[in-house]
């Protein structure tokens, strides 16, 4: 086989995919944002925003994420501490952790569904320890607050674990000689984890966060099975203008604003934690 | 964080101690936090119509089969459930026969373009890919492919396909080269001493990957829900049903979704940080 020619033969299948399934469909949903029967327009983005929806639905997906990806990246940090210093029953412990990982978020969404329904089981275990006298509705049009609680537990059960994955993978990274050094100095543990990991685990800090940021960005289903219509978020309505609404190119812009504000935190965040390259391990 | 022994405890022997003891109770207070949620699931997957919708709810299951067989003779679920499992294989077969050539050509050669080939995967991961079904599917309705399998599989394949190549990537790299060129002096070709020597070491991760190919596929919502209408995969028959089924059928459908995730988390536990940790690297 010819040395030079392989590489790319190889390479071939997949950047043909690539460049149809991915590069193409992004420009087309760019074009359709900015385009109105052929002709430009920005017409697509004043209806959506006009929308009586929208302020609303661009807070509850901001403040779901700000709420959200901080408490899973406290839960990450102390679920990867745990998988790396436990000495018996770390596979188990592994394994365990990394369940919700393979849990599709609608199967998430009914999970806290059975616990925060009117029947459910929050509701039993409060009657039968006397806090409530009937079952309350945690999931009503009324009850927007408990709706916003439930899908926020949902989705910090459902998305620690992807943190969690590669956060244990960079702590795997750090050299054990230097937490000897540590102790040899008198560092406590919790001045260990703060001087010594948290420095040398950014890398895995940066793809963790930006990673769960932007499917924070892309919460639906959870969403969906466990508030229906009383919290929309920019995914469900996208769903909605392409399907309730039937408007294409509103859909289009709807699409092309998430895929901006993920764009935009995902440089954010390449930028913030950003790791010289005379640093990394 | 939990893992922090405590400063006042003197000697370093009962600081570990005390050390281990927390850290064992976090391990387990974590394990509860992932599974509980679970088991409530199955717990109603288990019970009859009436016990589902029933208050005060108990806390064990009755193993009453009411609920699943409801849902497997309800109209729709077998074929969804057929869906689901063809437009998984397909999405399998298609991300490892696109990825793994890929994978195989940037762990082992270097020429120009190499860098742009993982620009473009690593981008992939900065997108929220599921909106890309939107544009898709008008080119669909085009092509004839919209509301197919194979249709949804090509959407599938470009969340799963940058999984495939960086997780092949790390598989061959850990392979020694010497491997294969020591066949090669023994008069292999190049494909026979890829096909003897290096495949069959590399076979367990592919598969584990191809596992985590048909997980991604198994579980994904929106681009199911946009892109199916009679061929509607098991999660997106779920989503569109949300509104008029009973709370039985909900979640009998949501232990259908979750079963097999675990078991696939299972199979692919050994291959977690490949597939997550040094996949995002």
């Amino acid at each position: 086989m010819h040395g030079k020619a392989l590489p790319y033969l190889l390479l071939m299948p997949a950047t043909l995919f690539l460049c149809i399934f991915f590069l193409y469909p992004f420009a087309l949903v760019a074009f359709e944002a900015v385009t109105r029967d052929g002709a430009f327009t920005l017409d697509n983005f004043r209806t959506m925003a006009g929308s009586w929806k929208f302020p609303v639905t661009v807070r509850n997906t901001l403040l779901l994420a700000a709420i959200v990806v901080p408490i899973q990246l406290v839960m990450a940090l102390l679920m990867a501490s745990v998988v790396s210093r436990l000495e018996t029953g770390r596979s188990a412990a592994l394994y365990v952790f990394a369940i919700p990982l393979g849990i599709s978020d609608l199967a998430a969404g009914l999970i806290w569904l059975a616990i925060f329904d009117q029947s459910g089981f929050l509701n039993t275990l409060l009657s039968s320890l006397g806090i409530v006298e009937r079952p309350v509705m945690f999931l009503g049009y009324q009850s927007k607050l408990t709706i916003f609680i439930a899908v926020a537990l949902a989705e910090i059960w459902r998305a620690t674990a992807i943190m969690m994955v590669i956060l244990v993978a960079g702590m795997g990274l750090i050299p054990k000689e230097y937490y000897e050094a540590a102790e040899v100095f008198g560092a406590s543990p919790w001045q260990r984890f703060v001087r010594v990991t948290l420095p040398l685990l950014r890398p895995s800090l940066q793809t963790a966060i930006i990673l769960r940021v932007i499917l924070a960005f892309e919460v639906f289903a959870v969403v969906a099975a466990l508030g229906g219509t009383n919290l929309p978020v920019l995914m469900g309505e996208t769903y909605n203008w392409q399907f309730t609404l039937q408007d294409r190119n509103v859909a289009a812009a709807s699409a092309l604003l998430i895929l901006a504000i993920s764009i935009g935190f995902t440089l954010f965040f390449l930028r913030v934690l950003r790791v010289p390259k005379e640093a990394r391990i | 964080m939990s893992a922090v022994t405590d400063a006042r405890v003197t000697t370093p022997a009962d600081a570990r101690k005390a050390g281990n003891w927390l850290l064992t109770a976090t391990a387990i207070v974590l394990s509860v936090w992932v599974l509980l949620p679970i088991y409530l699931l199955i717990v109603n997957a288990l019970s009859s119509p009436g016990e589902v919708t029933a208050f005060p709810k108990r806390f064990l299951p009755s193993f009453d089969l009411g609920s699943l067989s409801f849902f497997i003779n309800f109209a729709g679920v077998a074929r969804a459930l057929w869906n689901s499992v063809l437009v998984a294989t397909l999405t399998m077969i298609l991300a490892i026969g696109f990825g793994a050539p890929a994978g195989y050509a940037l762990s082992r050669f270097d020429f120009p373009g190499k860098g742009t080939f993982r620009f473009l995967v690593l981008m992939t991961r900065a997108f929220p890919l599921p909106l890309l079904a939107l544009p898709l599917a008008v080119m669909f309705i085009r092509t004839g492919l919209d509301d197919t399998a194979i249709g949804l599989a090509l959407v599938h394949t470009t969340l799963a396909l940058p999984f495939a190549v960086l997780i092949t990537f790390s598989l061959f790299s850990g392979i020694p080269v010497e491997l294969e060129e020591a066949a090669w002096t023994l008069g292999c070709t190049r494909w026979q001493a890829f096909r003897k020597v290096i495949l069959p070491l590399a076979l367990p991760g592919i598969a584990a990957s191809a596992v985590f190919a048909f997980t991604i596929s198994w579980n994904e919502v929106f681009a199911a829900a946009v892109l199916t209408i009679e061929n509607r995969t098991l999660t997106a028959f779920l989503l569109q049903s949300l509104g008029e089924s009973p709370l039985y059928l909900k979640f009998a459908g949501g232990a259908a979704l979750v079963v097999p995730a675990l078991i696939f988390i299972f199979a692919v536990r050994k291959y977690l940080f490949a597939m997550w940790g040094i996949a995002n690297r």
